[in-house]
């Protein structure tokens, strides 16, 4: 079960790190096609990410599913629709007939590269925020029972939000915006970074570099604080044995101390990230590989902070509106056939991100140039 | 609770567009991405260039709709969850599975060789971007593998048992999910039709190219319709087969989705099969006094042969089932009032389980209750029906729909085999020499027919899935969970909103998607 969490979690970085990789047009000019067409060759990696972390936490975490996605509605929605209208922009945007005209097509891909991340890191903040939602399952039962019924008026429905917002209550809690916006910075680095090593234009990766500092600052001055935050606040401590959640002063500090792994982990991601964000900025010769340290820094960091929203017995999707409807591990996975199912499955990874890593090797050996872009057959 | 009822009318709206909207690009992307890859091995095998650029013309247009079917997948996907929260916690132990597994060995092998397919050929090697084509096609028929697995299961529930205390069912056996006979049955049917789709896309495109003379692309025309021509073919007769046995397995399984699907409201032994009849398509007939459908044309013993394969075989009607029968065996099928009994004493049951646990009840006592639970799971789902004409599936559309469906598909079957005739007569005109000569194989008649039966192979595939989807009626899962307990407790009005934002937003795409398709082939093989 461990071990298809691990493999889970690790997908749910990966939208984040593809994500990042996808948007943020750092230069915004007549080079502006080539970045497309840069990360239009990755786009279709982090939509399937995004699918196959929805996938992967229906059928390991049912319960968290149906109450978030049921219930924070115009969250996910919001985040969807994003989505949907990047998927497209890529492939018709320069199309003749497209009836638009590129511009709004452009539009959407900037849309979906500040809100896509914005609200994800939001979605992924609302693990420790807490998030307003009641969990009833004899909902489904007591409702058809007459007695009950006509005294109470009971909907079948097992888990519902507290309040009308339907998830955009979120936006109220100014916690969200730090972390939401510290990804989406964090995003932006990473999408320059990636630029950088993957076209090769003297102009974009000279300016790219200086960029740089403009989206590390403020991703250090959101994320830093975020950090203090988190390890200092109040966490939603899950007691196994009664199955009781209560509030436990620095849960997460806590945590990271109980699993020191983690904290190791946590600390080089950190630092893996910042060294890939230096090398472009202070390095004296240019190599063009941040990306890579900061990727990975990115994914062990992520990794890193979702295991604490869940591991040690906390409660990984906690309820500000009913304590006790709190989603924890173990109330909210599925069965533990259904795990191991997926756990067989999940030894099919490697070899996924084996053959992933071998396209992406064999696609970017050559450098996406201007010559190519006016010669290519198929091209966004 | 008119609340309500609006709210599960807007939420099976909502998924009802989203998944009509994504079958419209699907089919094409499994079956023009399996004519296409067959095209590229043409043109590995031959080395012959003709071949490289006619794959290439049809790979963007491939890659115009590939877009589009992604986009509104993801909407579905999430809408599970959106829309319908309670029966994605009640069965998500096991439907959530194939979902996962769908990414993780479909999707992720179709987004990764797409993107070689499109921006690979001066990159990588002839071998390579070969494998990548037909890997691009095999990762979306295998997600197609599993999503059917998803659906067939809902329609005919195995592989799982209910757990009380989790308050939901859990999956038993993997193997009885991801094999359902009723799985494998879904699929052929759904991906071969994909194929016809492909095939009558590849046709119609290249008719066009012969009406308009265009030289440029008349070699390309004339053998991709003989590509088309001979899939196509192949590919109706495939359809035909496999939804005879669709229909066969629906008799077992889902006998109100047949009877619905025939407008049998009252049947019997030897049942005749309905060639057409008058079923008003605005209004639910009036089974209960009705005999039959007036105006009825109707082949002997057909739906006996259909539904039984046996010609006397007992198929039963919709006032059958709900009044209750004995099959054939001896074997009792409950009346729709005694199963919506059973199904009360279920909840019961279930309810008194759980509140006795909480209150830390004697085994003894919670034993009992579980017997009862037990005894009476099987018709829990009846629990929740109200009144047994919400055991009626909407009739018209059933029957109506699966007319057109069968209608177009046999009209596919003859049209191929009548190309396939043309291309034969004329074997000689593939020579490259007459491609100059005004000597035309095919009529601008059969030509135009062509492009007249684009739009008619949609229509028939999604009529596919009205039957399949109206026809399960009231059900999310089969005898389990109706759609009023499968919905999630989002506002009406949300859900409408969501609605009209989605139709504007598809629709809007959707036109943009046709022009650039109309302009792309307008062009032609000419470089951008």
């Amino acid at each position: 079960m461990v071990s298809l969490l691990g493999a889970l979690l690790v997908f749910m970085m990966f939208v984040q790190g593809g994500n990042s990789m996808i948007f943020s047009l750092g230069a915004t000019d007549a080079e502006r096609r080539m970045l497309i067409n840069s990360t239009g060759r990755k786009w279709e990696l982090t939509f399937t990410t995004l699918v196959t972390f929805g996938g992967a936490a229906f059928a390991a975490f049912p319960l968290f599913y149906s109450t978030s996605f049921g219930g924070a509605y115009w969250l996910w929605m919001l985040i969807l629709l994003t989505f949907v209208v990047q998927a497209v922009s890529y492939e018709f945007q320069h199309k003749k007939g497209n009836l638009l005209g590129a511009r709004p097509f452009q539009f959407c891909l900037q849309l979906n590269g500040i809100l896509g991340p914005l609200l994800i890191g939001g979605a992924v903040a609302t693990f420790f925020e807490g998030s307003n939602f009641i969990v009833a399952k004899n909902n489904l039962v007591d409702s058809q029972l007459p007695a009950l019924d006509s005294q109470l008026q009971i909907t079948p429905v097992i888990s519902s939000w507290a309040n009308a917002s339907h998830g955009l209550d979120a936006l109220l809690c100014p916690w969200v915006w730090v972390l939401g916006f510290a990804v989406v910075f964090l995003t932006r680095i990473l999408g320059i970074l990636y630029f950088m090593n993957n076209v090769e234009d003297e102009n974009i990766r000279s300016r790219g570099s200086v960029r740089l500092v403009g989206q590390a600052v403020p991703f250090l001055i959101l994320f830093v604080p975020y950090l203090i935050h988190l390890l200092l606040k109040e966490g939603y401590a899950y007691d196994p044995a009664t199955g009781i959640i209560s509030m436990e002063p620095m849960k997460y500090l806590h945590n990271l101390m109980a699993l020191w792994p983690l904290a190791l982990l946590l600390v080089i991601g950190i630092v893996l990230v910042l060294y890939g964000i230096a090398v472009e900025i202070f390095g004296r010769k240019r190599n063009n590989i941040g990306i890579w340290p900061a990727g990975i820094g990115t994914v062990l960091t992520v990794l890193v902070l979702l295991l604490l929203a869940g591991w040690n017995d906390t409660a990984f999707y906690p309820s500000t509106a009913d304590l006790q409807s709190s989603l924890t591990i173990q109330n909210a996975s599925s069965s533990e056939f259904t795990l191991s199912t997926m756990a067989y499955v999940s030894l099919l990874i490697p070899f996924v991100l084996a053959y992933i890593a071998y396209c992406w090797r064999a696609m970017d050996r050559k450098k996406i140039t201007s010559q190519e872009m006016a010669d290519a057959h198929h091209s966004y | 609770m008119d609340n309500m009822m609006s709210l599960i009318d807007w939420a099976r709206a909502q998924f009802a567009l989203t998944a009509i909207y994504h079958w419209l690009f699907v089919p094409l992307t499994l079956g023009l991405g399996l004519i296409m890859s067959i095209m590229e091995t043409k043109y590995y095998r031959s080395g012959d260039t003709f071949w490289k650029q006619t794959a290439q013309f049809w790979q963007r247009l491939f890659g115009i709709n590939f877009a589009m079917g992604v986009a509104t997948g993801i909407i579905l996907e999430f809408e599970f969850g959106t829309n319908w929260s309670n029966y994605s916690w009640f069965v998500g132990d096991i439907f959530g599975a194939p979902l996962a597994i769908e990414g993780i060995v479909a999707f992720f092998m179709e987004s990764t060789f797409v993107a070689v397919m499109y921006f690979g050929w001066e990159k990588v090697s002839r071998g390579f971007h070969l494998a990548s084509t037909w890997l691009t096609t095999l990762g979306a028929t295998i997600s197609a593998w599993w999503i059917l697995v998803a659906n067939s299961w809902m329609q005919y529930p195995v592989g799982c048992a209910f757990n009380p205390d989790t308050m939901r069912n859990e999956m038993v056996s993997f193997l009885d999910v991801a094999l359902s006979p009723f799985a494998v049955d879904k699929f052929c049917h759904t991906v071969i039709s994909a194929w016809v789709i492909g095939a009558v896309f590849v046709v119609a495109v290249s008719s066009w190219y012969l009406l308009k003379k265009r030289a440029a692309e008349r070699e390309l025309a004339l053998k991709s319709m003989r590509i088309g021509t001979i899939v196509g073919l192949i590919a109706s007769i495939g359809a035909a087969i496999t939804g005879d046995e669709s229909a066969y397995k629906v008799a077992e399984v889902q006998p109100m989705k047949l009877a619905a699907m025939e407008a049998l409201y009252n049947g019997g032994t030897d049942q005749s099969l309905t060639a057409v009849a008058w079923v008003n398509p605005f209004r639910q007939p009036d089974y209960q006094n009705e005999a039959e459908a007036p105006l009825r044309l109707a082949i002997p013993n057909g739906l006996s042969i259909l539904a039984t394969r046996t010609t006397h075989g007992f198929v039963p009607g919709v006032n059958d089932l709900l009044k209750g029968f004995t099959r054939e065996d001896g074997t009792v099928e409950l009346s729709a009032r005694e199963k919506m009994e059973r199904g009360r004493l279920a909840i019961q049951a279930l309810a008194d389980y759980r509140k006795a646990k909480a209150d830390g009840a004697d085994e003894a006592t919670l034993q009992t209750l579980l017997t009862t639970l037990n005894e009476n799971m099987p018709f829990f789902g009846y629990g929740f029906i109200k009144d047994e004409a919400e055991l009626v599936p909407y009739i018209p559309v059933n029957f109506w729909a699966f007319r057109i469906m069968v209608g177009f598909g046999t009209l596919f079957i003859l049209f191929f085999a009548y190309l396939l005739f043309l291309n034969w007569k004329q074997k000689g005109i593939f020579a490259p020499a007459t491609f100059n000569s005004q000597l035309s194989t095919f009529s601008s008649t059969t030509l135009w027919v062509a492009i007249a039966l684009l739009p008619c192979a949609y229509i028939c595939s999604e009529s596919g899935w009205l039957v399949a989807e109206f026809g399960r009626q009231p059900w999310t899962i089969q005898d389990m969970l109706p759609v009023s307990a499968s919905v999630s407790d989002v506002g009406s009005a949300a859900v409408a909103t969501t609605f009209w934002l989605f139709l504007v937003l598809f629709t809007a795409l959707l036109a943009v998607e046709i022009n650039i398709m109309l302009k792309q082939i307008k062009r032609g093989i000419a470089p951008a």
